[in-house]
């Protein structure tokens, strides 16, 4: 799995567990190194047993670290880049909510090597949408719940979010949308300075 | 048969959608009408009613000084700029209107997209939904990110090349091993309770040959050492150069005090051959100290070298060019209850 999977697993434990355990899972995990190249390609082996020895270490569900993963990537300070790429996606809720379908092609613009799941965004009503996360590796569906359970907070939006389950590859994710200005949200300049 | 203009007769507001930087400009040369997202950029209110060429200083084509002119550029890419405070140059384009309705003029940001949109605090909704200003300003900032994130992996990949030559176990004059890869061979027999020999070996009068015939004749001399070490030494000793004209040889399985002092021997007479260099004759002779792990009933690297270095003195003393043993230095004690104290 590409190293800026990779680095964001690393980057949230540390960040929020402390380098302590981060180092321990690394161990446990037998990388043999605790620091992960944002640019290098892994071994998807890698990534698996880092999330497995993660979930042991501290107790956790996989399903729940990956959705604090996913929140994390979005609302981390250190990582306010990410969450400024996703606004480019649009400029309300729903907007952005139609701009997963193009993600993977977006991202790919940027890093050209790196294979992220596949959103297909579907909506019944106006107000409730679904998201079909496919993957090869199963799990992170819950990663892109807590981005968009971020991502919400961040446009200010009031959302349900219900990750219905799946299998071989596919995860479907329910997005209710029950008030789309119900908060100020954070703001959002295009052309911020890039440093 | 449908006349072109069925299709083209637009309302102003999808007008404006479609291209919501054009200028619209009468026949006389007064602009109608601005469409909003240039309106935001501009200062200083309604444009509408005033001459066109007045607003704006047209960059290329140049010599454009009517609406006259400005005929001849239609469909020609434009250059232009907003007088005034307003710094943004754009790229326009003029197409004509419905004959006596005058021009539209058609602008787009140039290569300063970027700057423009934070100057004038631009968003999604500003451009049309084709426009591809938004993909690029993503592009601009995720490739951007991607480049410091390269810039720091090299750094960490330059750091580390540099770690790897330091720790590199190869003396890069001489192709002999260094003074690292001898501490680890070292450690390695004093572990593990094997028979060898160390000799400490320091080059006599070479500083000499370096300050008269300069670095490059002594380096020459030190690879004509190196030379001679390997070919008197057997594949399973080790040779390391592990000062600028220090060198210690390790025998395996050998601690024959006889045999040693033969090799040591043989050692001094070939260094003291004479190397020519650039038509130069340049002479060196050599001092040797020889321990053996047999002197010792627990060898440790740091005494052993220590004790080397003392007989290789105690050649010095004798006049150079001559090997010492460790246990014929005056003074010596070998593993006595003293020992730590004077080793301390």
């Amino acid at each position: 799995m590409h190293g800026l999977i990779n680095r964001s697993i690393q980057c949230f434990l540390r960040d929020t567990y402390g380098s302590d355990v981060w180092t321990e899972i690394a161990a446990d995990a037998g990388l043999g190194f605790d620091n992960f190249e944002a640019l290098l390609v892994y071994e998807d082996a890698v990534t698996e047993q880092v999330l497995r020895f993660a979930a042991e270490r501290l107790d956790k569900p996989v399903a729940l670290l990956m959705e604090d993963l996913g929140t994390y990537l979005i609302s981390n300070v250190g990582s306010g880049g990410l969450r400024r790429l996703l606004r480019f996606g649009g400029v309300s809720f729903v907007d952005f909510l139609h701009s997963l379908d193009d993600l993977q092609d977006r991202v790919r613009l940027a890093v050209p090597e790196i294979v992220l799941p596949a959103l297909e965004v579907r909506h019944s009503t106006m107000k409730s949408f679904t998201v079909v996360c496919s993957f090869d590796r199963p799990g992170f569906g819950h990663v892109i719940v807590g981005i968009l359970r971020a991502m919400a907070d961040d446009y200010g939006a009031l959302v349900l979010l219900n990750h219905l389950g799946g299998n071989s590859g596919i995860e479907v994710i329910e997005v209710e949308v029950l008030d789309i200005g119900f908060a100020r949200g954070r703001s959002f300049a295009l052309g911020a300075s890039v440093t | 048969m449908v006349e072109a203009g069925d299709f083209t007769a637009l309302a102003a507001e999808h007008l404006d959608r479609l291209m919501p930087m054009h200028v619209i400009v009468s026949e006389t040369g007064h602009i109608r009408h601005v469409a909003p997202t240039l309106a935001k950029l501009l200062p200083g209110g309604d444009l509408a009613g005033r001459r066109f060429l007045e607003v704006i200083e047209l960059r290329r084509p140049r010599n454009i000084h009517s609406m006259e002119d400005l005929r001849f550029a239609v469909e020609a890419p434009l250059h232009l700029r907003f007088r005034g405070a307003l710094q943004t140059t754009f790229r326009g384009i003029a197409v004509p209107l419905a004959a006596g309705k005058g021009l539209l003029i058609n602008l787009s940001f140039g290569i300063a997209v970027a700057d423009a949109v934070r100057d004038h605090d631009l968003t999604n909704a500003d451009f049309a939904p084709t426009d591809l200003t938004v993909e690029m300003l993503y592009l601009i900032e995720a490739k951007t990110a991607v480049m410091n994130e390269s810039r720091n992996l090299n750094r960490r990949l330059q750091t580390a090349r540099i770690a790897a030559e330091e720790q590199a176990y190869t003396d890069t004059l001489t192709g002999l091993k260094n003074r690292r890869a001898m501490d680890h061979v070292l450690a390695r027999l004093t572990g593990s309770g094997a028979r060898f020999a160390l000799m400490h070996l320091d080059l006599d009068y070479f500083k000499d040959v370096n300050d008269t015939y300069g670095h490059a004749a002594g380096d020459h001399v030190l690879q004509n050492v190196a030379r001679v070490l390997v070919e008197e030494t057997r594949e399973a000793d080790t040779v390391a150069r592990v000062g600028g004209d220090e060198f210690v040889l390790i025998f395996d399985r050998q601690v024959d005090p006889d045999r040693l002092r033969g090799i040591a021997s043989r050692i001094i007479e070939r260094l003291e051959e004479p190397v020519s260099f650039d038509g130069k004759t340049c002479r060196i002779s050599g001092s040797v100290g020889i321990g053996t792990s047999t002197l010792y009933a627990q060898p440790v690297a740091e005494v052993m070298l220590a004790d080397a270095d003392a007989a290789l003195y105690a050649s010095k003393r004798k006049g150079r060019a001559c090997a010492t043993l460790v246990n014929e230095v005056e003074g010596w004690v070998g593993e006595g209850a003293d020992r730590e104290k004077q080793t301390a």
